[in-house]
């Protein structure tokens, strides 16, 4: 069966991001995204977008919830 | 047999006084940290509120249970997250059958094409996504993969710490977070793109 390598480089983008393939399959994304510009591409826009999902994320806490939070103490 | 001289229990209180205040002042310092995550597991700043209250009445007074020196963010958030699933929302099976689903270049392509022409700085596709959509699309990933998600990519926990704040092993960790993530994706393109 042929394998076509960008599918397969596709399925290793997520494994591949953070960084739990081992040395040879890290070698062998490695080496197909220096000679792809499709996967290349696709593969930093997928670092940009965890950054960018992470930080959209954040909702900062209202200030008047740590004070309820620390009212919970137990007293001294 | 002799009781305990006063002055030893009188000390013992006081070592356990200094260790409790300590540990609910590490806790606090984490509050804003532990938050971020809540915030992204239920759908409104509400029940983020009261699910941080739950969280951190039942840390005060179970804090002997906590180990010195381990994860304490993670034991907050395992707390978090077991009030959380308590609280009946696991009612609804997530749709583990569900045939999906677009592979992990989908949101790239639907956004280049969407752009009309040519991309020549890949980095910037991003920026046609709002912040209102992730929150958006991330609310509407089922709860399984969605807790995951948030805690591996929102609190950047490992995928160990993430196995045991939810008491799932790690491989089902990265198979929920692998599908977690395409799910995400395809509702980002949905929101975004309208597609």
């Amino acid at each position: 069966m042929i394998v076509d390598p960008c599918a397969k480089c596709e399925e290793m983008l997520q494994p591949y991001l953070d960084r739990v393939l081992n040395d040879s399959e890290r070698a062998e994304a490695q080496a197909h995204l220096d000679g792809c510009d499709y996967c290349a591409r696709r593969y930093r826009f997928e670092e940009t977008l965890r950054q960018f999902v992470r930080q959209a994320a954040v909702e900062t806490m209202a200030p008047d919830l740590k004070a309820r939070l620390a009212a919970l103490r137990t007293p001294l | 047999m002799a009781d305990t001289p006063p002055e030893t229990d009188a000390r013992r209180i006081a070592v356990e006084a200094r260790d409790r205040v300590r540990f609910e002042e590490e806790a606090l310092d984490l509050a804003d940290q532990v938050y971020r995550v809540a915030r992204r597991l239920v759908g409104t700043r509400e029940e983020a509120e009261d699910l941080m209250q739950d969280t951190y009445a039942r840390a005060f007074r179970g804090w002997r249970s906590y180990t010195p020196g381990t994860n304490l963010r993670a034991w907050l958030l395992r707390i978090l997250t077991n009030l959380n699933i308590d609280r009946g929302r696991r009612a609804q099976r997530a749709p583990a059958m569900q045939p999906i689903e677009e592979g992990d270049y989908f949101l790239y392509d639907k956004l280049a094409q969407s752009a009309g022409d040519p991309i020549r700085d890949e980095e910037r596709v991003v920026e046609r996504l709002s912040q209102d959509s992730v929150v958006e699309a991330l609310s509407a990933v089922p709860h399984d993969f969605r807790d995951v998600v948030v805690l591996v990519d929102i609190g950047e926990f490992t995928y160990q710490d993430a196995a045991q704040i939810l008491d799932i092993p790690v491989g089902t960790v990265m198979s929920r977070l692998h599908r977690g993530r395409r799910i995400l994706k395809r509702e980002l393109a949905e929101t975004a793109v309208g597609e």
